[in-house]
């Protein structure tokens, strides 16, 4: 019994520990300081963590529009309210379907990458002896890594809506026949763009840090073996994914549950 | 560091993507006009009733679209709803000002709309005019109890 | 040892969780040699070197770098100090979205302002030194494990710098490469008159190359002297460790029960 509350208590402050490490680290890494060559880095980043990502989220997005478009068709039509169906697509992915799915997928392919990189960096003793040369890699490694997720993610985010709307009218109004403007003059009636379109940036402006900030944390914090890499890959994309989705709660209810 | 063209016109690109899409989700998606904003004119009309119209609800006349529903409040007063709308610019000064307000509703349970039936007054309705004729949102639940009271008769 | 000295470490002691590594260890590296400090894996060489690096800090005593204690100094003089320090890791760590050239580069670039046609000469100079000078647009994923290494020994020299560390800088180098870097640290250190610190348990090679050897074993200094001296040394752990016996003061066997009972162990306490 005791033994079971000592290391109860242990893992509490291994947690504790772990979070007050990952909020110096972001701290310190965030606040670095622009430079010519750093802009360069980050474009470099952009480039793999955004410009890599464009793909899978094109065709996710318009999977994910298919797919609602006909699910809602078939609901709808039962009200004979099938003109609504551009409303109920544009509606669910911009406020959560974009923003979630766009960042859930941002973890697997682009976070997972994060680690892996960095971890192989510790591991190859990459990331000490660029200390050891002078150079903090919290700023060369970790910041244009951190402010290219940040970035990358709330555009793809804007894109997977974007070919969303579209799969979802190619299978709507191509296919199953809604009138196209109803399609559209409902959709404009009902989104607002600062509380729809921009709460969803919001959304995935958090998202994106928040995944980054795991995702280069759990490299830059893993045990440098080959065992260590893997499991802090997984760990990555199983954090993110829970940390995303219980924001995502959080989020909502804050900007829309006003209940009042 | 090396500079990349390449990998700096891909960054580009995908940034252009993002901002393009932003656009899109503004003008196509939410409907936000481009326009100068004063054209359109503002009318109010008190309803009974308004059922669940929402704010950004479309106003019609003969099913076309004319406007949108700005706002809607209690007017502590009479205890009625007061529903503010921006009409078009186009029909400034053409509606007579004992034009007709009715909620309706897009399908059995669609969304509700407003529906403007034009009058014969010779005096024109403008900016801040007060829409006097109007028809309150059918509640199913009233229409259903009055066909039941009907039916006892 | 009337040579001036370089690195001083004065009564060092450092701990990681439970397990002490170092246990009051005294060295002193003379300027312009080459000193060895060997002992068997596990005895927190890289460690020592972390130490020196500034890199971690002693739970009790100090390092002296030309007179300035390593961890009282600012962040700033600690980078400052460091220009003056080149590492060699056991891997290489060389930066792997780089390729050689621009690695070579990377410390000229962080720390000078010199333009990119001076920078272009330093770099080939010493990509010449190491005999790679053709192998500059490689990246380091196309490297040997011994190119790899004698590219990060041209980066670490690339400032010029007065102390070298080396760690373990000959493991699992086939004998070719071995000979070649065996040969190139000497080299080096004469050709630029820097002072060297060789951390490794390859024996024979650190001891062609040696001046002066330490010999750490359970955090502790074990021995030292020159090379010649260790070899006619008649501790028993000294000859175990430089002659590579077997079996000796260090154990072949794990510790255990005594073999014969436990291989008569009653059926029902078999573990």
């Amino acid at each position: 019994m005791i033994d079971r509350i000592e290391r109860l208590g242990r893992a509490t402050l291994d947690v504790i520990g772990a979070i007050g490490r990952a909020g110096l680290f972001l701290v310190q890494s965030i606040f670095c300081l622009p430079s010519r060559e750093g802009f360069y880095l980050w474009i470099r980043q952009m480039h793999f963590v955004g410009v890599m990502s464009v793909a899978i989220v094109l065709v996710s997005g318009v999977f994910i529009g298919m797919v609602l478009a006909l699910q809602g068709f078939t609901i709808l039509v039962e009200f004979g309210a099938d003109e609504a169906l551009g409303q109920m697509v544009a509606l669910s992915l911009v406020r959560e379907l974009a923003p979630v799915v766009a960042a859930l997928l941002f973890a697997g392919r682009a976070g997972s990458a994060l680690t892996a990189e960095i971890g192989l960096m510790k591991a190859t003793e990459q990331l000490t002896s660029m200390e050891m040369i002078g150079v903090d890699p919290l700023r060369r490694i970790v910041a244009p890594r951190l402010w290219a997720g940040f970035v990358s993610l709330p555009i793809l985010t804007v894109i997977f809506g974007v070919v969303g709307i579209w799969g979802g009218h190619l299978v709507g109004v191509d296919w199953l026949g809604v009138y196209d403007g109803s399609y559209w003059s409902n959709m404009q009636d009902s989104v607002d763009f600062v509380d729809d379109v921009l709460n969803g940036m919001v959304k995935s402006l958090v998202f994106g840090l928040v995944v980054t900030w795991i995702a280069v944390f759990q490299g830059y914090d893993l045990v440098p073996t080959s065992e260590g890499i893997s499991r802090a890959t997984t760990r990555t994309v199983v954090y993110a994914s829970l940390a995303v989705l219980g924001l995502d709660f959080v989020l909502t209810a804050l900007m829309f549950g006003d209940f009042g | 560091m090396k500079r990349n063209r390449f990998l700096e016109l891909g960054v580009g690109l995908f940034m252009l993507a993002g901002i393009l899409g932003l656009v899109f989700l503004g003008l196509r998606v939410s409907g936000l006009g481009v326009g100068v904003p004063n054209d359109t004119f503002t009318v109010t009309a008190n309803f009974a009733n308004i059922g669940g119209l929402r704010q950004n609800a479309k106003v019609t006349m003969s099913g076309v679209r004319v406007g949108k529903v700005t706002s809607i409040q209690l007017d502590p007063k009479w205890f009625d709803a007061k529903v503010t709308m921006e009409i078009d610019a186009d029909y400034d000064g053409k509606l007579s000002d004992d034009t007709a307000a009715a909620i309706l509703t897009s399908g059995l349970l669609g969304e509700q709309y407003i529906g403007l039936t034009p009058g014969g007054s010779p005096d024109m309705l403008h900016d801040g005019s007060v829409i006097h004729d109007t028809q309150q949102a059918l509640v199913l639940e009233e229409l259903i109890q009055q066909f039941v009271s009907n039916m006892a008769k | 040892m009337d040579d001036p000295i370089m690195v001083e470490v004065k009564n060092l002691h450092f701990a990681r969780g439970n397990s002490e590594i170092f246990r009051g260890v005294d060295l002193k590296i003379p300027l312009g040699k080459i000193t060895a400090i060997m002992g068997p894996s596990g005895t927190g060489k890289t460690t020592l070197l972390k130490l020196i690096g500034g890199q971690l800090v002693p739970d009790q005593g100090q390092i002296l770098i030309d007179g300035q204690d390593v961890h009282q100094l600012s962040r700033r003089s600690l980078f400052k100090l460091r220009r003056r320090m080149g590492m060699l890791f056991q891997s290489g760590a060389l930066f792997s979205d780089l390729d050689v050239f621009e690695n070579v580069a990377f410390p000229l670039r962080v720390h000078t302002d010199l333009p990119n046609a001076m920078i272009r000469d330093i770099v080939l100079m010493k990509l010449q030194a190491v005999g790679l000078r053709g192998a500059r647009h490689l990246m380091p994923s196309e490297l040997s494990g011994g190119m790899a290494r004698r590219v990060a020994l041209a980066r670490a020299v690339a400032l010029d710098p007065d102390l070298v560390l080396y760690d373990e800088p000959f493991v699992g180098q086939d004998p070719i490469s071995m000979g070649v870097l065996v040969q190139l640290i000497k080299k080096v250190n004469l050709a630029l008159g820097l002072t060297a610190i060789v951390v490794s348990h390859d024996i024979k090679e650190t001891l062609t190359i040696a001046d002066y050897v330490y010999i750490i074993a359970d955090g502790k200094v074990m021995a030292h002297g020159t090379p010649q001296t260790l070899d006619v040394n008649d501790d028993a752990h000294v000859k175990q460790f430089v002659h590579g016996e077997p079996d000796g003061p260090v154990p072949f066997h794990y510790p255990a029960p005594a073999f014969f009972d436990d291989i008569l162990a009653p059926a029902g306490q078999l573990s």
